[in-house]
């Protein structure tokens, strides 16, 4: 029998150290799983008996019940954890916590967390496997394959592709997974933010800063709008959210100077009428609601081929 | 009881002798120094022949956490850490739990060492009470306890006022004024240095400019109202903007640490947090230009900042950890095989920042191999290969990134005060 092809790793913790092999094999396996969800009954044994827990360490709706829907279609159990980051700080350690829920049975953890490399901090003591589901600005990497999921369905190849990114890139663990990733595939990628939300020499990563929204949309394929983070004000890293929508926004009438067929995506959830207007949101242009769905798929495209392989391997023994 | 040390290679930068030697030591004092001593009846002797004899080593900065968390140290297993790594005496930062901010905190420590300490332990006072940065301490009083020296090191003093009448006050009694440079504002919330390093790890930075601000008015004080000693200088500009002051002819010193010149904020990937400290590990120039500081002088002297922390402290999220790590067993195993051996530094001068730089900038009579001086002398094994285990360290804290490290250089014997307290490598204390 042929062993199911799985990842290289038993952790799905970020996009930067990911072999451009491991992407579009999720990116191939989410094609299927999509097919499933259209289906009648979307529900499948493929992970039948395997238990996940979803360990949140910061509030979330959409990304923790994606996992949740997408592990249950798979026909996986779930444990549901939210603790909150004031206590975890003086209470049970995190890898205490995880070591105690591994014996307990599950076999992979969905992680979030407001510290950055808290994942790999799990990854690390734990047979397990772990997934990010979001690190402190780090990574949030099934946003990202989501992200470039959802762009490759709209317009195939990505190779030479131009995508502005724009918002609070300092603060965005979404823009650095779009990032990696889309680097991978040979796109170009902007980011275009007020210079305090800039973080410092992104240029490395092979990316281009602009502070002009409306110039650098011009010729682009896809925006992806970030989500701006109220609390950003009162650091003083933007003086108001006035002055962020006119100089950031994006509206209809910028977009009027776009390619015809520009997509505008949105990781939600968003904040109308400062970093996106209702009737861009709302509008033709916009893919966000496909991102939410395709969202499920890749989460159990991720789970699949974490537990599943995992399983195949030991019967191959 | 005699103790002659015989045909050692003896290094002794205050008087600036480099060779072949015998070292007579009578009780705690060195007797006398010189070509061929005839070994007196009785008398203890330690063949140093085609090893090193360099003073005791002076170590300006460190934390022996007593009083507080005997967890992490305590003054008996600090000075054992210290003593192995080859120092003799060592001064202690004032931010334990409780501060050392009295007459009476500085005597505890004082004493509390004389008892179980297994070297010279000199005690930093606080510049401020509570190290609050508001109301001075009783400098003269803490003095008069044993204190050698101020710092509210972990903190700056914020206020430029605070500090300058600390330096105004200080100076009566000739004792440093250690600064802890660090503007919290541009620091708030960073873990680690701010580069396309923390940008692609998503953590917050500390950008240069929170030390190098502070530098500068440290130096803009010290030109105006009294000497100011900046301590684990960690960046390119700091060295410059010191090196500029120095020519200038302000009062000011500085010293570095080990993680600076051999370690950078690469060490960071993968959230390792035993690369986790305060200044942060910087870049590439940044060392680079830190090793050019103490070949040029700029920078006076290396201090360990052993900062002993619990593994629970460090094994934990990157952003929660403690900053810090333990330095002492490692520190001069570095210097030789980071420094002199690539020759950046002469072994005469690797000695000299490790020795009689601290001393002086301490006021402490320490540091010089002379007839008439406290008999604190080392014997190092230059060649002597060795691998760093933690597991091994006599501290407490086993928060080093050096795990795994080979070195060259191992100290052979410690003697204080004419006391043999390590010996064939080992605690004999």
């Amino acid at each position: 029998m042929n062993k199911v092809k799985g990842l290289s790793s038993k952790d799905l913790l970020g996009l930067r150290e990911m072999p451009v092999e491991d992407l579009n094999l999720i990116l191939d396996t989410a094609a299927g799983m999509k097919e499933i969800i259209s289906r009648p009954i979307p529900k499948v044994p493929a992970l039948l008996g395997k238990s996940i827990c979803l360990l949140f360490y910061e509030n979330s709706t959409r990304t923790r019940t994606s996992f949740e829907t997408a592990a249950k279609m798979l026909s996986a159990n779930t444990t549901n954890i939210t603790v909150a980051a004031s206590s975890a700080q003086k209470g049970e350690t995190l890898i205490d916590t995880v070591k105690n829920l591994e014996i307990m049975g599950h076999q992979a953890f969905v992680i979030r967390h407001n510290m950055s490399g808290a994942p790999h901090l799990a990854a690390k003591n734990l047979a397990a496997s772990v997934v990010n589901a979001g690190d402190g600005f780090d990574e949030h990497p099934s946003q990202g394959l989501l992200d470039i999921f959802t762009m490759k369905e709209k317009k195939g190849n990505l190779k030479g592709r131009k995508i502005v990114i724009v918002g609070d890139i300092a603060h965005s663990r979404v823009a650095r997974s779009n990032i990696w990733g889309l680097t991978k595939l040979g796109a170009r990628i902007s980011v275009v933010g007020p210079a305090t939300l800039i973080p410092k020499e992104i240029e490395k990563m092979g990316v281009k800063v602009a502070y002009d929204i409306e110039e650098e949309i011009k010729d682009a394929d896809f925006i992806n709008v970030l989500r701006i983070q109220k609390e950003r004000m009162g650091k003083g890293l933007i003086p108001s959210l006035e002055e962020y929508h006119l100089l950031f926004g994006l509206n209809s009438r910028r977009l009027t100077k776009c390619k015809k067929d520009v997509v505008v995506m949105h990781p939600g959830p968003m904040n109308r009428g400062v970093e996106i207007s209702s009737d861009v949101a709302d509008g033709p242009y916009n893919v966000i609601l496909d991102q939410v769905q395709n969202g499920v798929a890749i989460r159990m495209a991720i789970l699949f081929l974490l537990l599943s392989g995992k399983s195949s391997a030991r019967e191959n023994e | 009881m005699d103790l002659l040390i015989r045909g050692g290679q003896v290094i002794d930068p205050a008087t600036n002798f480099e060779g072949m030697a015998d070292i007579l030591i009578s009780e705690s004092k060195i007797k006398s120094i010189s070509q061929k001593i005839p070994p007196p009846k009785n008398a203890t002797i330690l063949d140093a022949g085609g090893l090193y004899v360099f003073p005791g080593l002076v170590d300006l900065h460190c934390h022996l956490r007593d009083p507080g968390d005997p967890e992490e140290e305590t003054i008996a297993s600090g000075t054992r850490s210290a003593a192995l790594g080859g120092f003799t005496s060592i001064a202690c930062m004032a931010n334990t739990d409780p501060v050392i901010d009295s007459p009476a905190l500085v005597k505890y420590v004082k004493s509390k060492s004389q008892i179980e300490g297994a070297i010279n332990v000199f005690p930093i006072g606080a510049v401020t009470k509570g190290l609050k940065g508001e109301e001075l301490t009783e400098m003269g009083r803490m003095i008069g306890e044993g204190a050698v020296g101020f710092s509210d090191d972990g903190k700056p003093v914020v206020s430029a006022e605070v500090f300058r009448r600390a330096l105004e006050y200080a100076r009566q009694f000739d004792v440093p004024v250690i600064s802890h440079a660090e503007d919290l504002e541009l620091s708030a919330g960073g873990s680690m240095n701010e580069s396309f390093k923390s940008t692609i790890l998503g953590l917050k930075g500390i950008p240069h400019q929170a030390e190098e601000i502070m530098v500068m008015r440290d130096i803009m004080l010290a030109r105006a109202f009294g000497k100011v000693h900046i301590t684990h200088v960690s960046t390119a500009r700091s060295v410059d903007l010191v090196r500029k002051a120095k020519a200038e002819g302000v009062a000011i010193t500085c010293d570095t640490c080990p993680h600076y010149f051999t370690l950078t904020e690469e060490e960071v990937e993968g959230y390792n947090t035993y690369a986790k400290v305060n200044p942060p590990l910087r870049g590439e120039k940044d060392l680079e230009a830190i090793i050019a500081g103490l070949k040029d002088g700029t920078i006076d002297a290396i201090s360990t900042d052993h900062a002993p922390h619990r593994a629970e402290e460090k094994n934990i999220e990157f952003g929660y950890a403690a900053s810090g790590m333990v330095g002492f067993e490692t520190a001069l195993a570095l210097v030789l095989t980071e420094l002199v051996e690539p020759g950046s530094l002469t072994l005469k001068k690797a000695v000299e920042k490790m020795t009689l730089n601290p001393a002086r900038i301490l006021n402490v009579k320490k540091g010089v191999i002379k007839a008439g001086w406290d008999a604190d002398v080392i014997i190092v094994d230059p060649k002597a290969e060795w691998t760093v285990d933690i597991n091994r360290f006599a501290s407490r804290s086993k928060n080093s990134p050096y795990h795994g490290w080979k070195l060259k250089g191992r100290v052979l014997y410690a003697i204080v005060g004419g006391k043999i307290v390590v010996k064939d490598g080992q605690l004999a204390v």
